[in-house]
Formats: C-alpha cells, structure tokens, sequence
C-alpha cells in the first residue's frame, strides 16, 4: 500500500510562515477553505505554518512568535482593501502580495476600471455610483440615462467585494429595481457594467524574482452560464479548460492585458485578472484580485499547475522573496509601544 | 477538448442531490460564530446554565465504571432504561396518563436526535411524490427531511393560535377533490418553530376531529413542550389519540443537544419499521449518550433544571420584545411566544429578508431569513429571530442593529421600489433593450458616464 508523499519535514532553518485566513467578511468561509489549501501546500513543501484569523489577537501573537513572512489568504474588506495591509507595513511584517496603496486601488472596481482604461486597455463601459446620487436626483431617471447610454443587459456588482457575490446580469428593464436593491445590500456603490458576450478568463499573474510572469489562462464556462457564488464553490457547476480554448493571438492578447494590469496598478507578487474575450478577439478587463481564491475550485491554483509548476513551491518562493526584509525588531517595538 | 468540472462524479449522483449547491446564505452565516456578530440566528440552547461539573464527573464515571456497557454497540430501539424515563417525562405533557393508554417502553425507538426520528417516519411513509401536510410556516430541517425523499410539501396557514383547523380541512378537502391524499400532516405543536406560536386546547380537539374524519396521520414534533413560561405544559396531541399521532421527542433543548438524543414515540406496528430503518442507518444509537442522558434523568433534578431554564429563557424573550416594541420602525410586526425559543417577524410591504441579510451580516447581526422555512419559495417578508442563546445586553443591542438595517432597507426601496420598469426607456426603444440587445457597439475603451462616478475618480 502505497502512502501519500510526506511532508519534506520542519528543519531548524525552516520558513516560518503565518497565514491568515477568516476575516469578518462575507467571504469568510471562501477564505477559511482559501487558508486550508495554501497552509497545506506550504507544509508539503517544508514550512513551518501557523493560520491566524484578524482579531485582537492577531498582533499580540505576531510579536510573540514572529515569522519569516505572511501569506494573506483573507478575502474581501480588510484583507484585499489595504487596510490590513497598512497595519502589517506599520508593524514590518514582510506579507506576499501588493502593498496597502495598490491594493486599496485594485479593491474599487471602478477605480481600477479608471486606472486601466487610461493605460489604453479595454473595459466595458461602466458607472458607478452611490445609493445617495440615486436618491438626490430620483432613481428612475437616473437609471434611464444609464440605460440609454449602455443598453442591455447590464451586469451589477457592488463596487468592492469577490466572490461574485451580489453581483447580478440584468437583461430587461423589469429586473432592474430588484437587481440594485440586491447589489446596494452588499456595498454603499454599485458598478454598472454594459454586459459583454465572450468567452470569460482568469489570468493569474506570478512575480516571483525573474519579474511577473502570467500563468495559462483559465477558460470559465458554467452549467447556468453565469458564474455566481454556487458555479463558483460547487464541483460540476463549472467547466474549466487550462489552458482556454483561444487561439495564440487571443492567448497572447490576455497575458498582456493581466500584465499591464499588474503593473499599470503597482500589483507584486500575485494577482488574477477577470477578462472576457469577445468572438472578434477582443479583449476586455473585468476586475483584478489582489488575494486571488486559493479553494480547491479556484482558478489560480489551477493556472499554476497548469503551468507544470507545485503550488506549494511557488508560494514558498514568493515568502522566501520578501522574508527577512524587515527588521523584526520593529514589530516588537510597536507591540510594547 | 475537454476541461474538467472538478467533480467526476456529476453523472452518478441521485436526482435528490439536485439542489444541494453551494449557497451565498450558508457564506453570509460563516461570520455568525465571531463575537462581533450578535447572532440571533441560530437556535442553541444556553447549555452553560447545566450544572456542567456533575454533568462531567456524571460522564467520566459512565465510562470509567461502565465503560464495558457504554462504549459496547447497544439496541437498535435503544437502551431499555432511557426509554423507561423517556415515559417519565412525556408523562408530563399527558401521554400515557389515563385512558388506559400506559406509555410503554416497547413503543419508544430511541434515535440520534428526533431529526433522524423525522427522517426515519418520512422514509417509512413517504414514496417520492407523496404528500406531505406542514404549517406555513414550518421547522426548516423537516422540510430538508421531506425534501431528501422527494415529498410534496402542501402548506397549512397558522394564525397566533397555531395551525387554523378551517384551512386544514380546505387542504385535505382539495386534497380529496383531487383523487390525492396526504400521507401525514407533520406539527409542531409548542412554542413552534420558527412562528413562536402555540396550538390552542381547543384547536387541538378540532385538528385531532379532522384527522379522524379524513383518516390523517398526525406527526407530532415537540422538541419545546416543556419550556414555557406562563403555564403548564398543554396537553400532547399523542395523549389524546393514540393511533392517530406519532410523536417526537427530543432532549436537545431540555438537556443537550450535543448528546444528539431525542426519540420516536408510535403505535406498536409503526415502531417494528422504525426500529428495522433505524437499524439499516445507523445499527444502533450511541450508548454513552444514551446512559448519560439516563443517569441525568436518574440523578440530577432536570425537572428543577427545566425551570431555570425557562426562567432563563423568559428573560430573553422579554429583552427581545421589548426592544422590538422600542426599536423596531411601523410596519413590522412580530409574533409574541410564550415559551421556546423563536419570535417570527414580519417586514414592511415590499422588503426581502433574504436580500436584506448581507446589510444586517455587514451591521453585525444575524437572523434567518424566513424563505427557508416554507417549501414553496414564499415567506420573503419574514426573517426568525432566537433568543435563546444570547444575553439580554446582546439581545438589546442585536435589535437595535436589526432596527437599523431595516431603517436602511426602506430607505433602498424607497428609492427603487416605486420605479415602474415601463417608464425606464433609456432615452431609445424600451423593446430592444427589453430583448436583452447590445444596442450599439461598445467602445470600451471610453468610461461612457464614468466622469460622473465618484469611484471611477478614486486615485
């Protein structure tokens, strides 16, 4: 009977790693399945990992028993949206990923659009606004000029969140009502996205040290033909071709575009950009992830293998990369002080 | 080409799996556990209020001194003595108290909770599309149960009295007129969950009349019986018809429901096929929890402990409506238990609990929203609030939250809900962008309106 590969086994010069994982977020339980794949990944390839949740336990632990580097497995607000990122830079904690600014930038939807757009790459056409505008110049007329201007379907989604959660495609007019009032229960602004057909990708974008390189694009095609939250995280709701069925042009089209994304935000370490290639070839930006899920349904860790490449080695490499670039001292500093 | 879908199984699942997805609401209750959240969600019973100490050293006896006995494989209608005491305490709600109708030991089938008791009497009752009879609205883990085999749910409407007699008799009569007939009608009696509400004396003799005229198999579930705070327990419908009701029992909410102990209490040729399903599923109930549960009814004063837990639960409850009737903005009303765990809430015309929850999970408070609860897909309107878990502080401050949100949600669908979609043309031709059409090409490379976006500006 044959055993599975053991662990490479802690040495006294093993990588000390924390990841975080949980968060008060609706994406806690993504981030917790998210936290259970990369420390067990990691753990096979020698480290030595610690998961933490973000509570005000979090730091204390941190200057008790500080590690080499942190892998931020945490989804949504505070995880992806800088903040946590700023306490961490405040502490010098060296973590794997984009920084507070860059990932505050990639967190707003629009912002990023914005950003990108001005780079020269294609978006579909977007507003976003907040409940408040709606409600000041009257929702009816403020959603007719929206509609004159993108037509139909709209996709909605609130303006910062993953997981496609309350993120909707809105096809007539009668949906609509409904389809803001669930997009505003998840977040204070709601993009407005004229709708384009395509086929949907996933580039995962990897810097580790020869500088980021993208990753075979995850072609997306679920049962239901929209990618929600259950296409998402149920097994067989969703095919998956790695790499997509596009041609080489088309291919080559969206590794450059999740590039320029990467770098047109300032992202390092790792990213996942969401695009959509129309029949014609065109390619455009959807939205980009600073904390791309690591479930055993997502897309990154399909990418890296994909690429004949061992998920937990990459990782290793990305913390072994910014390990030891902060004094720790300071940490203790700030713990005490 | 092929990709793959990550699950090699999807063609070799049973037609009954259809349905089991993952789902944004069990995400939303992922946070529920953190402390910040006050959950008025789930409906866990305040264990600590046990004395937990002789409950432990009750527990580690059981197995240092009869470990032989209690770590051994049992019955598969499960241990004599627990069923003995199980007669004990239905004995306070009625059953078996007169008429000549001793509650027997041998009619008891222990079970792992009186959730498998459900699953076990819908297994042996219930053909995929049979029809099931079930208050609107009714426990959502029955409606799983009848769910898993394929049943039909028809719904009957409460009222604050519990289940109305007259709509019943509309069921069944349609039912006849239909050439159909239902294979039980599944209650909960007491303090019901999630409605809060109790089935009246006198509507018990009417619900017990009708099942006489229409022949009706009653399933009677009284997990809450013992626990109300204003009187004695009501008589069980069991205690009044013997062959017309099988009843459930379970010792979750006045003991613990981590023990999973609960029972199937059923006329003799019932419990044979009960005992043979029970015995297929799981061969036998647990025997330590079995003998933890009777030593507990042997040597602690539970009864004593059923009253402190009501007295627990009372003061919650009034935490609860209290700051119900101070907080809460017109148009909600709610139901006002007296006993149990649940109050059932209803929301002003045109909100959703459902697409409420993410609101109320972000102000760090939860509830159930009430679609659950209904087999039909109706019930947006309502949302379950429990008490029994949460100190009154919390409560007090849960509800304010709540009050909150609702607040927030009114004000949402006042901005969106009086919009009439065939006024939104979009300045062009309301048929073409009713058609799901692209209108024109995109040039996406151009933010169409982004300059008026406050985020589209954000550095």
């Amino acid at each position: 009977m044959s055993h599975p590969a053991e662990p490479a086994g802690k040495t006294s010069d093993a990588l000390r790693v924390v990841v975080l994982a949980g968060g008060l977020t609706f994406e806690r339980d993504v981030s917790l399945r998210s936290g259970r794949r990369v420390s067990a990944a990691l753990r096979q390839a020698g480290a030595d990992v610690d998961v933490l949740d973000t509570d005000a336990d979090l730091l204390p632990a941190l200057a008790a028993h500080p590690c080499d580097a942190m892998f931020i497995a945490l989804h949504g607000a505070s995880g992806e949206d800088g903040s946590l990122r700023s306490v961490l830079e405040l502490a010098g904690i060296p973590y794997v990923g984009s920084d507070s600014v860059a990932s505050r930038l990639a967190w707003d939807k629009p912002g990023a659009k914005a950003r990108v757009s001005k780079a020269g790459i294609a978006t579909p056409e977007w507003v976003a606004l907040p409940h408040s505008t709606y409600r000041e110049l009257g929702a009816g007329a403020v959603l007719d000029l929206i509609l004159s201007r993108l037509g139909l379907p709209l996709m909605l989604k609130p303006a910062q969140g993953g997981s496609a959660l309350g993120a909707v495609k809105v096809s007539t007019v009668e949906e609509l009502p409904e389809a803001m009032i669930g997009a505003f229960a998840y977040a204070d602004t709601v993009l407005i996205e004229r709708f384009i057909s395509g086929t949907e990708v996933a580039v995962s974008v990897i810097d580790r040290t020869e500088g980021p390189s993208a990753l075979p694009p995850v072609e997306i095609v679920p049962q239901s033909g929209v990618f929600d939250y259950a296409a998402r995280y149920t097994p067989g709701m969703t095919e998956y071709f790695t790499p997509a069925r596009l041609d080489s042009a088309a291919s080559a089209r969206v590794a450059e575009l999740a590039l320029t994304v990467h770098s047109t935000l300032g992202l390092t370490g790792l990213s996942r950009t969401d695009a959509i290639v129309t029949a014609d070839g065109e390619v455009y930006f959807l939205e980009v992830n600073v904390s791309p899920g690591m479930t055993e349904t997502s897309m990154l860790p399909m990418s890296v293998a994909a690429a004949g490449l061992d998920l937990g080695a990459v990782l290793a490499d990305l913390l072994r990369a910014v390990a030891h670039t902060v004094d720790r001292s300071d940490v203790r500093t700030l713990s005490r002080g | 080409m092929s990709g793959t879908r990550l699950d090699p199984y999807s063609d070799r699942y049973a037609a009954r799996t259809h349905g089991m997805t993952a789902s944004e609401i069990r995400a939303l209750f992922a946070v529920v556990s953190r402390p910040e959240v006050v959950s008025l969600a789930g409906g866990m019973p305040a264990v600590t209020a046990l004395p937990l100490d002789a409950v432990g050293s009750m527990i580690g006896d059981l197995v240092s001194g009869h470990g032989a006995a209690t770590l051994q494989y049992g019955s598969g209608q499960g241990d004599p003595r627990l069923r003995e005491r199980i007669c004990d305490v239905m004995a306070l709600e009625g059953i078996g108290a007169g008429d000549g109708d001793a509650a027997s030991p041998d009619n008891v089938v222990v079970t792992v909770g009186s959730q498998q008791g459900l699953d076990l009497v819908t297994r042996v009752f219930c053909d995929p599309g049979d029809i099931v009879l079930a208050e609107a609205p009714s426990y959502v883990g029955a409606l799983g149960v009848f769910q898993a085999s394929q049943a039909e749910v028809r719904h009957v409407a409460m009222d604050g009295d519990g289940l109305i007699p007259a709509a019943l008799r509309e069921a069944l009569l349609t039912l006849r007129a239909q050439g159909l007939r239902a294979k039980f009608l599944y209650t909960v009696p007491n303090f019901h969950n999630p409605a809060g509400v109790t089935l009246s004396v006198e509507r018990r003799e009417q619900v017990l009349a009708l099942a006489d005229e229409f022949d009706l198999l009653v399933i009677e579930d009284n997990p809450y019986g013992l626990l109300g705070f204003d009187r004695d327990p009501l008589p069980a419908l069991r205690s009044r018809a013997a062959e017309r009701v099988i009843y459930l029992g379970s010792f979750s909410k006045t003991f613990s429901p981590g023990l999973r102990v609960g029972w199937v209490y059923a006329p003799v040729a019932v419990r044979e096929k009960l005992v043979l399903a029970s015995e297929a599923q799981i061969l036998c109930p647990p025997s330590l929890t079995q003998y933890a549960v009777a030593r507990y009814l042997d040597t602690q004063p539970w009864e004593q402990q059923i009253k402190v837990f009501c007295e627990l639960y009372r003061e919650r409850r009034d935490a609860t409506l209290d700051s119900l009737a101070a907080l809460m903005p017109d148009g909600v009303s709610w139901t006002r238990p007296d006993g149990g765990f649940y109050v059932w809430l209803k929301l002003p015309e045109g909100l959703d609990a459902k697409v409420m929850q993410p609101r109320a999970i972000a102000a760090r408070v939860a509830y159930v929203p009430g679609v659950g609860f209904y087999a039909d897909g109706s019930g947006q309107r309502f949302l379950r609030l429990s008490y029994c878990y949460p100190e009154p502080d919390r409560i007090r401050e849960g509800v304010r939250r709540l009050a909150g949100v609702i607040e927030s949600e009114l004000e949402l669908r006042a901005t969106f809900g009086s919009i009439d979609p065939s006024s939104l043309h979009g300045g062009g031709d309301a048929t073409m962008r009713g058609g799901g059409e692209t209108p024109e090409t995109p040039t996406a490379n151009r933010p169409a309106i982004s300059g008026s976006s406050p985020g589209a500006d954000a550095p």
